[in-house]
């Protein structure tokens, strides 16, 4: 009997919201355990770092890798993970562009300390007590991690030879990937995205799009939105047109606009500056015809000031670096 | 010479920790501390963003329970907004947080916390998991738990427009209305997950229940703490998961208190210690006394024992006879009008299937409420009031959202106490008193050690990736012996 090549899934720094995408596999989870070995899942399995530093490098024929860079520890993980693998997918949001806990990198990290551990409702801290690196008890000395200043990407800290979007990716979509390699279809070129289309939400999007103009925008909270029509020309900052295909425009699904989690489209380097492309096009200029350049200025910043906060709404995935942007080493 | 043991990291749990164990010259406990290695930064980036992105954000503290994050969120927003939600918008709600429920609790006892019972505490560490489940119980058993798993994502996906990271929650109500094909098919769904909780039930009967070596684990002192306990309550002081009143018992079943969450700082404060990046709430009116049990000692415990401990019944019929069951078992009767809670941490387990079943009745009742489909699901707020405070019951205890916005409703403070922070003291608490009762005279037994000390903190069913919603950055767990020169004699480390 030949060996079932091994597999394994890591979290660094995640919400273990891309495990249980896998676990969503449900009867096809299974499958994975028949076709490969599932060495190392520390949120399900108990095997431990040591048994996967014994193992031969390139030893792992895949290897889904969530989550970002903060810590020394995440990094050694990486690197030990990178070693050992012969396929490392940066799988979801986080690993592949920072994902939402990289708005922290909007903060300095005296910031963070002082929000959780000086300065916040509940605290009773009346000595100003901050976590140590290295503390000594009675018994003897605790240590915890240093924390790096910011979130990186996987692809900032080790060579990845493959992309897997979504936060988190959907199971239908994991599954596509996970089928093709237990079926050795031929991979796309190193460094390629898997799981995701081609194309933009906006393509899986069942709302009719009139080219109608757009007056101002709306926050979420102030509007209910037509279920029909298009959610950005009904004045809300809908993130489909800059934003890669592959989940099946869920959120529009529901009334919500899309927020970008596919991270961007495919070809485009940055999704805030495609956002802002679309966006442009979308805006009523016509309204505007003869009034004075400062009453054009007026009105175009107060269109601009509905959303309080763009870079959030622009980057709330992609902040800690696109794929092509602050890449492998 | 003292010497520290190390378990690093713990598994089968969410996210990461660390366990240091330290023994004395005799070789026994002199003490041992519970680290979260693993800060992210929730409560300082979110200052700057709409208040309205919170349901959003928030779910990705944690991606195995982001239904709680975003319910906690909108019910902060529709506080913070001045909005009462619609009453379909609420139900829908409710109906969304019960199929999580279903199938969080489902995942826990199937996945995490339930190998240790049904594979066994002593089954070799590449059994103890799912895989080692199915085998055990058979591919049958093994299909309906998917299924069951399966159905109710489905849902959540229907009504929340995803399966994980839900976003379907506004201020005012639910983005989404139910039409009549789906409330169908969510009432099949809720019949099903009421006959899967009985059948869950009965396997921990037979498996659990039914065999002298786990009811004695169980009774046994190993696993027993005397802790004030915390839960949410209706009108009528039953148990309930997405709204009501905190109400907090002492040791011996005396209510300390009864609060809306809006009053929570006045009774609830967390204390910080310089060895872990996590903290340690405790009741303001008993005061921090240190890891100790006790009327004395401000420690609580928030979990589905806890809710168990502080209700005096569940609104359902099914789980109202199993919680009748359950207090029986442990002889947990009245006296002076005061009911004993169940000290016994193991039962926690227990205590988790009766909420699922509670919650798959549940599920039901609001499945066949006639204003389920109704498409009055959301209002429209006037005003922004400025400070929201929300809670629900998180599958791991009382989660509280308090935000601070200014006059465009953009986020100016974020305070978060997640479920699993709630029982960081008690959970430590567990931990020692498992290594204390484990490791005397210097034995060291490995995957014994490991695996029931590690028993000790899973029957919490922690979710480290809550509690270190603090700042990105993560770490696995470990428990490390050392000697009392330092020296680190052995390191048992689950990777991580």
């Amino acid at each position: 009997m030949t060996e079932k090549p091994k597999f394994s899934m890591y979290w660094a720094s995640s919400c273990g919201g891309c495990e249980i995408s896998l676990v969503n596999l449900h009867e096809k989870f299974l499958a994975v355990a028949e076709n490969f070995d599932f060495v190392f899942c520390p949120c399900l399995l108990d095997t431990k770092k040591r048994d996967v530093e014994e193992m031969p490098d390139g030893s792992i024929a895949l290897t889904f890798f969530n989550g970002a860079i903060r810590t020394t520890e995440n990094e050694e993980m990486a690197l030990l993970l990178r070693k050992k693998t012969q396929m490392l997918v940066a799988f979801g949001s986080c690993a592949m562009e920072g994902c939402i806990p990289a708005l922290s990198n909007f903060h300095s990290r005296e910031d963070h300390l002082r929000t959780i551990y000086l300065d916040n409702p509940s605290l009773d801290n009346p000595d100003g007590v901050l976590p140590q690196t290295m503390f000594a008890v009675p018994e003897g000395e605790l240590e915890l991690p240093v924390f790096q200043d910011k979130v990186r990407t996987l692809a900032q800290t080790v060579a990845v030879d493959y992309f897997l979007p979504g936060c988190p990716p959907e199971s239908g979509r994991i599954w596509e990937v996970v089928e093709g390699v237990i079926a050795g279809r031929p991979l796309p070129p190193k460094g390629s995205v898997l799981g995701g289309g081609k194309s933009t939400v906006c393509e899986e999007c069942a709302r009719t799009k009139d080219n109608k103009a757009l007056a101002r925008f709306y926050r979420t909270y102030e509007i209910v939105p037509d279920p029909q029509k298009c959610l950005l020309e009904q004045g809300l900052v809908c993130m489909g047109p800059a934003t890669r295909d592959g989940c099946g425009g869920l959120c529009p699904r529901v009334n919500m606009p899309c927020t970008g989690c596919y991270g961007p489209a495919e070809g485009i380097l940055d999704q805030g500056a495609k956002m802002l492309a679309a966006l442009g096009s979308v805006l009523d200029i016509g309204s505007y015809k003869g009034l004075s350049e400062e009453q054009i200025a007026e009105r175009a910043n107060a269109i601009i000031d509905a959303i309080p906060d763009w870079a959030g709404a622009f980057y709330k995935y992609s902040l800690a670096g696109t794929i092509l942007g602050g890449k492998r080493r | 010479m003292t010497r520290k043991i190390s378990i690093n990291p713990i598994t089968r749990l969410e996210g990461h920790g660390k366990i240091d164990i330290f023994l004395d010259a005799e070789g026994n406990v002199a003490n041992a501390y519970f680290q979260v290695p693993e800060l992210r930064g929730f409560e300082q980036f979110c200052v700057g963003r709409p208040a309205e992105d919170m349901p959003l954000i928030t779910s990705r503290i944690c991606g195995v329970c982001p239904e709680a994050h975003h319910m906690a969120a909108v019910k902060a927003l529709d506080r913070l907004f001045d909005v009462d939600p619609s009453s379909a918008g609420r139900r829908i709600r409710e109906l969304l947080y019960m199929a999580f429920f279903v199938t969080d609790h489902t995942t826990h006892f199937y996945a995490l916390g339930g190998p240790d019972f049904i594979v066994g505490p002593d089954a070799p560490p590449a059994e103890r998991n799912i895989l080692g489940v199915v085998k055990k119980v058979g591919l049958e058993v093994g299909r309906q738990v998917i299924e069951c798993r399966a159905r109710n994502h489905r849902i959540i996906q229907t009504l929340g427009g995803r399966g994980i990271h839900p976003v379907a929650g506004v201020p005012g109500g639910w983005s989404k209305a139910v039409s009549e094909a789906e409330r169908r098919e969510i009432e099949a769904a809720a019949r099903a997950n009421i006959e899967f909780a009985r059948f869950t039930l009965k396997v921990f009967d037979a498996i659990v229940l039914q065999n002298a070596a786990y009811r004695e684990l169980i009774q046994s002192d190993v696993y027993h703490h005397q802790t004030y306990y915390m839960g949410t309550v209706d009108e009528a002081n039953r148990l309930n998961l997405y709204d009501g009143q905190i109400r907090v018992l002492d040791p011996e079943g005396g209510e300390l208190a009864k609060y809306d969450v809006a009053d929570y700082t006045r009774h609830v404060a967390e204390h910080v210690e310089p060895w872990t990046y996590l903290k340690f709430p405790f009741l303001k009116r008993v005061g921090w006394k240190g890891f100790r049990d006790g009327a004395e000692s401000g420690v609580y415990c928030a979990t589905p024992l806890s809710r168990l401990n502080v209700a005096d019944g569940l609104a359902t019929p099914l789980a109202q006879e199993e919680f009748e069951r359950f207090r029986e078992a442990f002889g947990a009767g009245s006296s002076g009008g005061k009911r004993q809670p169940v000290h016994h941490r193991l039962a926690t387990h227990w205590a988790r299937l009766i909420e699922l079943l509670y919650a798959a009745e549940h599920m039901l009742e609001l499945a066949t409420d006639p204003e389920i489909t109704s498409p009055d699901v959301r209002r429209i707020p006037e005003r922004i009031a400025g400070v929201g405070i929300g809670s629900v019951e998180a599958p791991r205890g009382t989660l509280i959202h308090h935000y601070t916005a200014n006059e465009k409703g953009v986020l100016e403070k974020v305070n978060l106490i997640v479920g699993t922070t709630n029982n960081y003291a008690a959970m430590s608490m567990s931990i020692r008193k498992a290594a204390e009762k484990l490791i005397q005279a210097g034995r060291v037994v490995e995957e014994g050690l490991l695996n029931r000390i590690e028993m000790a903190f899973r029957l919490y069913d922690p979710c480290l990736s809550c509690a270190t919603h603090a700042m990105p950055g993560a770490m696995p767990l470990m428990v490390q012996v050392r000697d009392h020169g330092g020296a680190v004699l052995r390191t048992l480390r689950r990777d991580g």
